[in-house]
């Protein structure tokens, strides 16, 4: 308590230290964990030391390089046809970075559009977006996203567009009770006292009120997201084959998961610290950004 | 000169059909410009309903039966949505009576006035927080420029309400709902919550109508006072002689059971229920004449 009073005594600036404060460390590990996804993603040319499609027969099924047998060269080793892991995983966190950010970006836009509208107008306007939102949740997520890939033809866009055909009920229906229960309270009411319209109330009142529930569902939806494109990915419908993906590395590395371990767990586990990241990243933010610290 | 406000006839009923109740049953109410009227009642008379009726601010599930609202000669009923909005705010405002939970709890201060200073005044971002620190300087709030930057609650309740008061007169209204605003604060800060309202409204000349169910508070700034039952008038007039010279029984009741300094705590009566009774059977008898039609 001690130093929140002195936190606004010292004016905005500081505000955001306190919130960053807030966040604690699960803002700091689910930030790092994701800076290192994106920055792998974004760097990924500079920092491979090879070619994620060069063959190298002769050294095929290579372990890591600190245990026995292991190359240098190759840090965590090589797949069965001779390829540099370390570099394969690499190049597979772009497609996980890019249907992540782009997929949850879409879903959260749509939903949050359907969501206002169906919180705010009620009445059968709400019914049938609700009614939508149920028979479209009935459906198997993995199974519809197959039936899609597959109607839409396999690739990034028809991934991305699965997962954002499928997850924007998740924003939808959060966005919704809360748009609810907001325009409930005696804020929304002052609002629409001062004349504002049912958009410029949404917008300038009830939005606000709404983004650290919608940042923490984006980043949680992000994870999401990336497993859905890791499940596609290991089936075969994601992007085009020789592309690396951390699904095809999976699938790849189940079959000789006795000689070479390492070449199914290592993508496990890139995957397993993407989604951990970005779960905290959301939590972290949510406590960031709430200025009221409901918590 | 057309009154400020005036209510004629008014007939608000909740619900539809068998289980619609009557809560304002033909209530006539004459408002002159500048005039400040208390408007009192006990709980459930109607009197804050009569207060969102002119507001617009009805439930969803409350119609207006029958009665028009005239706001200087306008029919605010009949009066198509945009301009309605365009005069609340603007020409009628309210000081609502939750300050904890009228302001908007993820939106600094200075951004809910510039949303209200902006909506009606066209004024820049710049110019609505200079006008904003202006305003609050009238409502004696000290560092006006520092509250400006702070979150609802991070401020006191008195604080908030002051904020609230000066959202209300902001922009010159010529009619202010007061709509019961020191109940939810403590006795010292009710008192420079009173003097406030009233140096503010002799500044822009605007009519008060007051709801409250506190007499005292009648009897120290309004000038004449409607007393109200079960959705009917039952006395209205110059505040010093219906005090003095109560002539409806109920009022005389209601005199009884207020606690004075004056006056030996034993002195205090409550409402005779034989009183309440009658005045409901009478109600109800109206409401069925109604019903009935005037044949």
């Amino acid at each position: 308590m001690v130093d929140l009073a002195l936190d606004s005594a010292l004016g905005p600036p500081s505000r955001w230290i306190a919130g960053l404060k807030r966040g604690g460390p699960r803002l700091w590990v689910g930030a790092a964990l994701v800076g290192v996804l994106v920055l792998a993603a974004l760097l990924a040319p500079l920092i491979a030391l090879h070619d994620p499609l060069e063959q190298d027969l002769m050294s095929a099924q290579l372990p890591p390089a600190w245990v026995v047998g292991g190359d240098l060269a190759y840090w965590l080793g090589t797949d069965s046809l001779g390829r540099c892991v370390l570099s394969r995983l690499i190049y597979s966190a772009r497609t996980a970075v890019a249907v992540a950010l782009i997929a949850a970006s879409l879903a959260a836009a749509i939903g949050i559009a359907f969501g206002l509208i169906a919180g705010s107008f009620g009445g059968w306007v709400d019914q049938a977006t609700s009614r939508l939102i149920d028979v479209w949740m009935a459906f198997p997520p993995v199974l519809l996203s197959i039936v899609l890939a597959a109607v839409i033809g396999a690739g990034l866009t028809s991934v991305i567009a699965a997962i954002v055909v499928v997850d924007w009920t998740r924003f939808a229906r959060v966005v919704r009770a809360e748009t609810m229960v907001q325009l409930q309270r005696d804020y929304a009411a002052a609002a629409r006292v001062i004349g504002l319209s049912r958009s410029g109330i949404l917008r300038l009142e009830i939005l606000p009120n709404l983004i650290p529930l919608v940042v923490t569902l984006l980043a949680v939806e992000m994870g999401i997201a990336i497993l859905v494109e890791v499940i596609l990915s290991f089936v075969g419908i994601s992007v085009a084959g020789d592309t690396p993906t951390w699904g095809g590395m999976i699938a790849e590395g189940r079959q000789i998961v006795y000689q070479a371990p390492w070449i199914m767990a290592l993508p496990i586990g890139c995957i397993i610290s993407s989604v951990i990241g970005f779960n905290l990243l959301g939590d972290g933010l949510r406590l960031v950004l709430d200025p009221v610290q409901r918590r | 000169m057309t009154a400020a406000l005036s209510v004629q006839g008014l007939q608000v009923a909740i619900g539809t059909g068998a289980s619609s109740a009557n809560v304002l049953r033909g209530v006539s109410l004459d408002l002159q410009r500048g005039e400040v009227r208390g408007l009192v009642g006990e709980s459930g008379a109607g009197k804050s309903m009569l207060g969102r009726a002119v507001l617009g601010l009805l439930p969803a599930n409350a119609v207006i039966a029958a009665g028009t609202i005239q706001f200087e000669g306008r029919d605010l009923v009949a009066m198509p949505e945009p301009e309605r909005r365009s005069l609340l705010g603007r020409r009628i405002a309210l000081i609502p009576q939750d300050p904890m939970t009228s302001l908007n709890p993820v939106k600094r201060v200075g951004a809910q006035i510039a949303i209200l200073l902006r909506h009606h005044l066209a004024l820049s971002k710049r110019g609505a927080l200079e006008r904003a620190a202006e305003l609050l300087a009238e409502v004696a709030i000290r560092e006006p420029r520092r509250v400006l930057e702070l979150y609802p609650h991070e401020i006191s309740g008195g604080m908030r309400q002051r904020v609230l008061i000066a959202m209300a007169f902001a922009c010159d209204p010529s009619l202010v709902i007061a709509d019961e605003p020191t109940t939810a604060l403590d006795v010292t800060v009710q008192r420079q919550v009173l003097q406030l309202v009233e140096r503010l409204r002799q500044r822009h000349g605007a009519a008060v109508l007051f709801i409250t169910h506190d007499l005292g508070v009648v009897a120290k700034i309004c000038r004449t006072m409607t007393v109200l039952h079960a959705g009917r008038v039952l006395e209205e007039g110059e505040t010093a002689e219906v005090l003095a010279k109560p002539r409806h029984p109920y009022t005389r009741a209601l005199l009884a059971a207020t606690p004075r300094a004056d006056r030996p705590a034993e002195a205090l009566r409550p409402v005779p229920p034989a009183l309440i009774e009658n005045l409901w059977s009478e109600a109800h008898r109206l409401d069925r004449l109604v019903v009935a039609g005037p044949a």
